[in-house]
Formats: C-alpha cells, structure tokens, sequence
C-alpha cells in the first residue's frame, strides 16, 4: 500500500475511528465468547448488543476504508526493516479484512439458520442468504474460527504498537495515538 | 532526531515484560470470559449434553423434543389480543402459521406411549416483518424453577429413585409437576392436548402499558382420555398418523387464551400457576390445515426460539427464556451440522420408520 500522507500522523478522524472501533472490537470478542458461556438471563441483552455493536462497526469499518484510501498514512519510518514492514502492511489489511468479514459473516449466519435478525431498537435487518444447514454450518464455524484468528493479530498488533512506542521509539505508535505525544515526528 | 533521549529510561528487557504481561493478561481475561477456566459454569454446551441419552444424542436431531411432525396453517387473531400488546399479530386478521407437534424426549423413535409430555412448536409471521415463535407444553407448570434446577434433573433422572428423592428435597416445586404426570389423563391425539407456554412474558400496548401475560392453546376437540397401555397397543408413532389423517380430514382448531398476571403473581418460576382467577382474554384460533412429514417439512429447519418476539413482546424476569434461548442455539448449531445424519427423504434414511 502507497503510503501518500507527508505529514507524520493519521488524520484526527482516523485515529477517532481507529480508537473507537478498537474499543467495539474488543468489546465484540468478549461479548461473543462471554454470552456462549452463559445461560443467565444476561443472554438475551448481551446477543442483542452482540448483533447490534457488530453492524455499527461494519458501517464504521466502511467509512474508514474509504478514509485510508483518500487521506492515505504516514510513512513507515525508512529505519524500520523490510521484514517489519511487510509485516506491519499484511497484518494491517489482515485487521481491515477481518472488521468487514466478522459482521458479514455473523449477519449471514443468523440469516441461513432462518432466524429474524432483530437488532436493538427492534430494528430489523434483511436476511442475506436463504435458509441452508450447510452454509450455517460452515459460517458459523467461519465466524467463530476468525474471530479467534482477529482476536490472535489483535495481540500482535499490540504487541507490535507496544513494541514501537517502548522498544523502538521510532513515531509509529505516535503516528496513532489519541492525543499528541511530545516528539510526534516519525524517525526517519 | 532521535526520541530516544526523550523518553523514559527502561531496559529494552523491561519493556518486552511489559508486553508480554499485556498479551498474557488480555489472552487470560479472554478465556475466562470463554469460560474456558471454569469447568463448572453452566454452559449451553453442558446444558445441552445433559440431554443426551445413555447411548448419545441422536445425530441430526433436536436435543430434546426430538419427535415430531411439521404442520401449517394459520392463526385467525380476533382483535382483543390488542388491548395487552401492539404486536400487530393481535390485530384482527389472518396470519401465516408454521409448527411442529412433538414429543419431550430426545429419542427420535421413542414410542408414543412412553413419553409424558407432548409440546408444540409454533411460528406466527405477520406482514410487518415480526416473527413470533414458542414452545409449548402439555403440562400445566413446568417442572422446576430455574434452568439450573433443570440441569439438577437431567443429571438427577438417569441416577434412580435415590437421586430423584434427593432431588426433590432439593427442588419441592417438582412435585406439582409430577402431580400432573401422574394423575392427567392420557389422550389419543395432539388434536385434544392442551399446549401451555408456561413463561411469563412482558406485553407492552399502544400505551406503553407493560403487564405479565402467560399463553395457552385450548383445543377445540374434546379430549377423550385413554390409558398408556391402550395406546401403546395402537403402534409407536400413532400420534402421527392420527394427526396427519385427521388434518386431512378436517382442519384442527385450537383458541389462543392470554393470561394476564396481578401485581404480587410470581412472574420469575414456571413451575407455580397464577391463581385461579386472573384475567384471561381469547386473542384468537390457531387453525392446522395440514400436516408435513419431518424429514422434508419445513419447521425441520426451524429453531422454536421463545426469545423471538414481535414488537409489543419481550422477554420478563423469567430466567428460562434466556437459558432456552442459549440451549436451542447450540442443538440447532449441532444438529444442523449433522444433517447428512438425517436424511431429507424419509425413504432414504432410517432415523425415521
Ligand atoms: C466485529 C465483529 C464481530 C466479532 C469480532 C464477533 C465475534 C464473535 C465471537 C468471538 C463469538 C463467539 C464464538 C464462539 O465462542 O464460538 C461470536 C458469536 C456470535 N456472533 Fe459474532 N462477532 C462479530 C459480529 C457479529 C455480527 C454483526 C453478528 C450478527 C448480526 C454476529 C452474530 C453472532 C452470533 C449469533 C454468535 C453466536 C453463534 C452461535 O450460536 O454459536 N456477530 N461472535
Ligand atoms: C482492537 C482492535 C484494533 C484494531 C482492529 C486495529 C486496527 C488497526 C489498523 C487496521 C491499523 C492500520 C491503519 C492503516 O494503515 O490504515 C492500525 C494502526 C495502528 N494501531 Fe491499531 N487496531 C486495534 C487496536 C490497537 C491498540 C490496542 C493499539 C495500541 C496499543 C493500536 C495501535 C496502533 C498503531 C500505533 C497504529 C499505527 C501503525 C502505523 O503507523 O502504520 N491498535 N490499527
Ligand atoms: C432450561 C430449560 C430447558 C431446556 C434446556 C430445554 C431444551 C430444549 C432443547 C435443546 C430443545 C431442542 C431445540 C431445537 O433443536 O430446536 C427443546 C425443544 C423444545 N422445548 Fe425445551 N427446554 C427447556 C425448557 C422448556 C420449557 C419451559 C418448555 C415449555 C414451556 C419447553 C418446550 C419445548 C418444546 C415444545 C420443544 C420443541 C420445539 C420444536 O418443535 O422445535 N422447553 N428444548
């Protein structure tokens, strides 16, 4: 991917989106495994705000694609090995990836197995796909085994932001951060 | 340039603890969430396993409830459901109806003379998109107060007399239940049952009004008792054939009765009756005018959620809804991953005779 911005930061919109949504997707996955866990009455609250956060993130996600393709992203700094750097880009469209096919799969599993898919608000999304026992079976295995999967590069990713702001100190993790550090220059 | 020298001075060492805390902790909190460190947590997973008979659950099968017949028809509302609930299946008019008469066991072959209770399984669509389903039973109270006294019981019951006596001094409230097992009469047809939704719901009207309400389905043909033994001797699936020639026959009619609850009823535990006397209101008659074999019927595919409610209906402090809700999830996740367990055309397979 081109990285076109010259300055050294993502533009306050996308760190909002980035910040936002980061705290949804987190909330998602623990949401997801936690209402599995349980027979409480809490179920049925938790699946519906499970259904519901997911669909706002996947509208969300949309808007910050088409922001990274227009704004684009600072520079990688020209210190950082090609290794690195090809891990930083895939792991990057690795977690773009994963923010459109999770709700899109979750959407399209509720939707072969026949069920209405009733968000908060009693607001009522359209099935995407007929009733099939196979597909079910094969976008729920989907949406769970990814959803591992995002949870897994999501701890990379961490690690890796952690691993510039503490290690390297080379601008990435300012390049994101909610609030301007001091020296929010990336090392070239 | 570099910013080294404006930030803390931390060993490389101590900042790689730093992360691999961060990643060890959030993958921690994450499997705890799961559940994958408390083995004791009553999951749907483990609620649904109970289930299972000796010899394991029947493949491609509904954990429990697991023999029945699809029907269709459609429910004729007369208006006065109205006064209780905005849902617009309570407005005068006809609906479209799918369901499934069935048996409360997981056996798919058990015979019909060794299964107390019977249920149905029903779905009401109405042009606005809402979508009503429940699962009902024949029984006038359920059998115990919470799911977790559920899952007591099906681990208590295969256990022997001992367990179950243990069992019922642990959870009185059976008692009612095996009152009714042991005393109602028998009947030779799902046409004569009664099907009670025994949940307490939450009916909100055009007002906003919220009031408790409980559903029955009271049959129109008159019941005619008949003795386990008497019909066992008429053939293991002869609640099926006897309801698919009577539907042929003749449509079957049952009228939908609202219960409404008063101030102080105990809305939370199924396993007690609401006082003789509470409000009752005829919203309308379900009427069966045909019904489909299972293997190719359309309520196969169908998961009887009692969470799936129109607008005008929400769950209440009744814990079973949620826990049948996360139940029925996880037997329809498995058995329709089983499918090729049972086959669609009854010909084909030998899960059904
Ligand atoms: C960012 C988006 C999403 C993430 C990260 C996510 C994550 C998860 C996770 C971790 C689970 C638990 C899997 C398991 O333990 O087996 C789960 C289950 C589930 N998700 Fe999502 N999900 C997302 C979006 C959605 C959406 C949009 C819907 C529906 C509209 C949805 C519907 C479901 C359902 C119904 C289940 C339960 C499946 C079952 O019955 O076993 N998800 N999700
Ligand atoms: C939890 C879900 C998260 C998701 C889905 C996510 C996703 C992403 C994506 C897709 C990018 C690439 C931006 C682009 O090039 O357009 C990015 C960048 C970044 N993220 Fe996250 N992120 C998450 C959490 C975090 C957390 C918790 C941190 C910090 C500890 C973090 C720190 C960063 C940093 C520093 C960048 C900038 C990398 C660069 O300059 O190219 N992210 N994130
Ligand atoms: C925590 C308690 C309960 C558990 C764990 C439980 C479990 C189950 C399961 C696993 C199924 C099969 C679902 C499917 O695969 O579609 C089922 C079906 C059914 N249950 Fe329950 N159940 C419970 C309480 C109740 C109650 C209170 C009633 C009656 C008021 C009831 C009536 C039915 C009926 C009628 C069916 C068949 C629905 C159909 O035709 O698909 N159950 N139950």
């Amino acid at each position: 991917m081109s990285r076109t911005m010259t300055h050294t930061r993502f533009s306050g919109a996308q760190r909002l989106l980035h910040w936002t949504m980061a705290a949804g997707i987190v909330a998602m996955l623990f949401i997801g495994v936690g209402m599995l866990s349980t027979v409480a009455p809490s179920y049925v609250p938790l699946v519906a705000t499970h259904k519901t956060l997911g669909v706002a993130l996947f509208a969300l996600v949309l808007v910050r694609l088409v922001l990274r393709l227009v704004l684009g992203a600072p520079p990688l700094p020209a210190s950082l090995p090609p290794l690195m750097r090809l891990g930083a880009v895939l792991s990057h469209w690795g977690l773009y990836g994963l923010m459109i096919a999770l709700p899109l799969l979750g959407w399209a599993m509720l939707s072969t197995a026949d069920y209405p898919v009733v968000l908060f608000g009693n607001f009522r999304l359209p099935p995407i796909l007929p009733q099939s026992d196979s597909l079910h079976t094969l976008l729920w295995a989907a949406h769970r085994w990814l959803a591992f999967a995002f949870f897994a590069l999501i701890l990379l990713h961490v690690a890796a932001a952690l691993f510039h702001a503490l290690i390297r100190r080379d601008g990435v993790f300012e390049a994101m951060a909610p609030l301007p550090l001091h020296g929010t220059e990336r090392k070239e | 340039m570099s910013r080294s020298s404006t930030g803390p001075t931390r060993s490389p060492v101590a900042s790689l603890v730093v992360i691999a805390l961060v990643v060890a902790g959030s993958a921690a909190a994450f499997a705890y969430t799961a559940g994958w460190l408390s083995p004791e947590r009553l999951t749907p997973t483990r609620l649904v396993s109970a289930l299972a008979p000796a010899g394991g659950p029947a493949l491609g099968h509904r954990r429990n409830h697991a023999k029945g017949i699809c029907f269709t028809g459609e429910f004729q509302s007369n208006g006065n459901g109205v006064t209780l609930s905005r849902a617009q299946v309570f407005t005068a008019g006809t609906w479209p109806v799918l369901g499934r008469f069935n048996l409360a066991t997981a056996n798919p072959n058990a015979a019909d003379a060794t299964v107390r209770v019977r249920g149905m399984g029903l779905q009401i669509a109405t042009p606005d998109g809402d979508v009503w389903r429940s699962a009902m039973i024949d029984a006038p109270v359920f059998a115990v107060s919470t799911p977790q006294a559920f899952f007591d019981l099906l681990q208590s019951a295969p256990k022997g007399a001992e367990a179950m006596k243990a069992f019922i001094g642990r959870h009185p409230e059976f008692m009612a239940f095996a009152g009714w097992a042991g005393t109602a009469p028998w009947t030779s047809s799902y046409a004569e049952d009664s099907f009670n939704g025994l949940n307490s719901f939450l009916f909100t009207d055009a007002a906003g009004t919220p009031r408790a309400v409980r559903w029955s389905l009271r049959p129109a043909a008159t019941p005619v008792p008949i003795a386990p033994d008497e019909l066992a001797k008429r053939g293991p699936n002869y609640l099926e054939q006897e309801i698919a020639s009577r539907v042929a026959a003749a449509p079957q009619r049952w009228t939908m009765v609202l219960t409404v609850a008063e101030p102080g009823d105990v809305t939370a535990d199924p396993s007690k009756a609401w006082p003789a006397g509470r409000r009752t209101v005829e919203v309308g008659t379900l009427v069966v005018n045909k019904v489909i074999g299972e293997p190719d019927g359309p309520c196969r595919d169908i998961n009887f959620d009692p969470t799936v409610l129109p607008r005008g209906m929400s769950v209440s402090d009744d814990p079973f809804p949620a826990a049948r809700s996360s139940a029925y999830a996880r037997s329809y996740d498995l058995r329709t991953s089983e499918a090729k367990d049972y086959p669609r055309t009854a010909a084909a397979g030998s899960a059904k005779p």
